[in-house]
């Protein structure tokens, strides 16, 4: 089985790490891995902040260099949300047929990172081993426009070591919203701060989360505030391995 | 506080309004329990609707129904209410409408009316023109009362006194009432309430109302409501007016077999609203025997031709998404300066201004969708939401002034660096060495000037790392690359 990672930009360029653990924990599960090198963004942050022309030539971009790919894997739940929501809109209101009808062709074939794991690999338990307290965030997208379920929950039920603990108003949004969080700061904040009370209740050591976004907003403030939590994306957790450690890598 | 301003044309933009709002800590503190207290209410009166969904997606399809064949079911509804003794008016705006109900009360020779709340009223302002023609409108909704006796305004569309607590009730009925006996407690306030209306029920027969349906087939009326005050002003008046968005209608009588059930499940949650009144035309000798129906455009008929917008038309107006907006939840009503508040309002009142005013809205939103999630009628409004902002800023592309705005500036700069893969790297490397110096020792940035600053006021960020993915991945993948081993160590 082969995948394309498809890193997205802020992945790329605030959290390496995390595409590091994506591919250590696919070669783990027997998945041979491509990067394709001229990847950059999917538009979504000019999409949903009201910048469309700039957003399509992204999504066509997209299109164009994964067409052919076996299937892409993507640890970013807004981006894969992006891309299944935003872009039919996108190429049909440009009126581009074939690049409409090579984006149908494509879609089914892109996958977030829990959704490719559990559908696609066929696997829950991806031998990992991460000994800590750990609260999950249902990030927006992930939750309400990928429908990911119980899959994260699933996924961190079969690490060992690992003790899970539920997060109160787990579908309340943590304000990050991308360019809603310097537009409106102080609501932002605000949905922020409820979100701290919430994450703090829990007394875990990591609050974790399938979207680096909203990792870089809670752990944000997780710092700011000296609070004694951090913040983990679920790939991480997944690689960690008695050998290797979460820890290692971040 | 300052009196709340619901003119979206005087409004200020939402990041400043909702200020004051979040400093507000008695008003997070109502709208957060009133909010959750709805939700939950809610949410057991869908779980125990196992078509839940089926129901929605009908409700959905009558709705959308209506939209695509308007004109015709607003000119059946026009034939069949005129049929029946009713008078239909056309008002292409809020001038014409406040025009046409002033001219009819002046006929009645009105010097007060009672009203049944109409959100839509307050949308074209009618109170206000109706002090300064010297006609004296008595709200008769609890909630509507609480607020002009307080000199306050709505904050939600079906509880509108929201952001109001029971001790506050209590200040504003000694206030304006004289009565000093009263305590908190609900029952007593109500009971309070009741004995001041009940005097303008029965003296004052003009009332005005709004409408919750319009069915075309019969040409009847229908409002639902809580308090039964709707069901007097609607029984002992002899003349009604009765003021309706021209998208309020249902093609059916049997359409509200659907639109009841998931109306007051969503607005109250109720498996069915106490008070269900509807009625056709006028009827000799039983309840006002001169009716007249004010249909309002005001904007409407403008997002009917937009394919994507045109679902915002669907609201029934049950405010499930203001209840469930997380945005809302910490601003309440007020800051959007509207009396369309929440996310419908966010998507509504822009509409509505034709986009020349509240061009914040459409930004007031994480775009996280719990309101699609919880919307009877299935609008789109994160959909909603990101096409406005397409045409806010397609707006702002053709002004100068916009050109240095430092978020344009950043996105157009943005475009040019996703654009290839070779300007992304370098602008990669750039960002480290530019972030350095910002960065502290712990690794962190506290503080980032510009428009980085609104980032920092309350989070730190991760200073950038020395390597990107891409190039640890160039280097991991290099052909001359070494062993295994020593790359699982770099790892």
């Amino acid at each position: 089985m082969r995948t394309s990672l498809f890193i997205t930009c802020y992945n790329d360029t605030l959290y390496p790490e995390t595409g590091r653990a994506v591919v250590h924990l696919l070669e783990r599960l027997g998945v041979e891995v491509e990067f394709r090198p001229t990847q950059t963004c999917c538009g979504q942050m000019h999409a949903n902040t009201g910048f469309r022309g700039e957003a399509f030539s992204q999504a066509k971009r997209f299109v164009r260099l994964y067409q052919d790919a076996e299937s892409v894997v993507i640890p970013s739940s807004s981006c894969v949300a992006m891309i299944r929501d935003q872009y039919p809109g996108l190429f049909e209101e440009l009126g581009n047929e074939t690049l409409r009808r090579d984006f149908a062709a494509l879609v089914p074939r892109v996958y977030e990172l829990s959704e490719f794991l559990i559908d696609r690999v066929g696997t829950e338990d991806v031998g990992a081993y991460f000994p800590h307290r750990v609260t999950y965030h249902a990030s927006c997208h992930g939750l309400r426009a990928l429908h990911l379920g119980d899959r994260p929950f699933r996924l961190l039920a079969k690490v060992r070591g690992l003790e899970q603990v539920p997060l109160e108003n787990l579908d309340r949004c943590c304000g990050f919203g991308g360019t809603f969080s310097i537009k409106n700061a102080e609501v932002s904040s605000a949905m922020l701060s409820a979100k701290l009370t919430d994450v703090l209740a829990t007394r875990a050591e990591y609050c974790t989360a399938l979207d680096n976004s909203c990792l870089m907003h809670i752990g944000g403030a997780l710092h700011r505030e000296f609070a004694g939590m951090k913040t983990i994306h679920l790939a991480q957790i997944l690689a960690s391995t008695e050998a290797v450690p979460a820890e290692a890598t971040l | 506080m300052p009196h709340p301003v619901m003119d979206p044309t005087l409004a200020a933009p939402f990041p400043k309004a909702a200020l004051p709002m979040l400093r507000n800590t008695q008003l997070r503190k109502n709208v957060g329990h009133a909010t959750d207290v709805i939700q939950a209410k809610r949410a057991h009166l869908v779980a125990e609707k196992t078509d839940w969904q089926q129901l929605r997606s009908a409700a959905s399809a009558i709705r959308a129904h209506v939209l695509e064949n308007l004109g015709p079911y607003l000119e059946q509804f026009e034939s069949r209410c005129t049929a029946a003794g009713g008078v239909v008016h056309w008002a292409a705006d809020a001038a014409e409408a406040r025009a046409i109900i002033l001219d009819l009360l002046r006929q009645e020779q009105a010097s007060e009316v009672i009203k049944i709340k109409t959100m839509t009223s307050a949308e074209i302002q009618l109170n206000p023109a109706l002090e300064a023609a010297g006609i004296h409108a008595f709200e008769t909704d609890l909630a509507e009362l609480i607020l002009q006796l307080g000199d306050d305004e709505p904050s939600h569309i079906v509880v509108p006194a929201l952001h109001v607590n029971r001790s506050q009730v209590r200040e504003i009925f000694a206030r304006r009432m004289g009565r000093t006996d009263l305590t908190d407690d609900p029952k007593t306030l109500a009971d309070a309430a009741r004995t001041y209306l009940r005097q303008k029920f029965l003296s004052i027969p003009t009332a005005i109302s709004g409408a919750n349906f319009l069915i075309a087939e019969t040409g009847g009326v229908g409002v639902v409501e809580s308090e039964g005050n709707g069901r007097m002003c609607l029984t002992l008046p002899r003349t009604m007016i009765t003021l309706a968005g021209i998208e309020k209608i249902l093609p059916r009588f049997q359409d509200l077999e659907v639109i009841l059930q998931v109306l007051a499940r969503s607005a109250t949650g109720e498996r069915m609203n106490p008070y269900t009144s509807l009625w056709t035309g006028v009827t000799p000798g039983d309840g006002p025997q001169r009716f007249h129906v004010v249909l309002l455009d005001n904007g409407r008929s403008s997002m009917l031709a937009r394919p994507v917008e045109r679902q915002t038309l669907k609201c029934i107006r049950c405010a499930a998404c203001m209840n469930a907006c997380p945005v809302y939840r910490q601003t309440g009503g007020h800051a959007y300066g509207s009396v369309y508040p929440g996310p419908i309002g966010a998507i509504l009142t822009p509409q509505l201004m034709h986009l020349e005013h509240a061009q914040t809205l459409p930004y007031a939103s994480s775009l996280c969708g719990a309101c699609y999630e919880v919307c009877p009628v299935k609008i789109n409004i994160p959909e909603v939401l990101i096409e406005l902002r397409a045409r806010v800023t397609d707006l702002e592309r053709k002004q100068p002034a916009r050109f240095l705005d430092p978020m344009f500036l950043g996105m157009r700069v943005a475009n040019g660096i996703f654009a290839s893969s070779g300007r992304f790297r370098a602008a990669q490397r750039l960002g480290r060495i530019a972030l350095r110096a910002f960065t502290g020792k712990d690794g962190w940035i506290h503080s980032l000037p510009g428009l980085g600053a609104r980032w920092t006021m309350t989070r730190d960020l991760r200073g950038l790392p020395e390597e990107t993915f891409h190039e640890w991945w160039s280097k991991r993948n290099k052909p001359s690359s070494n062993s295994v081993s020593k790359e699982t160590v770099a790892r």
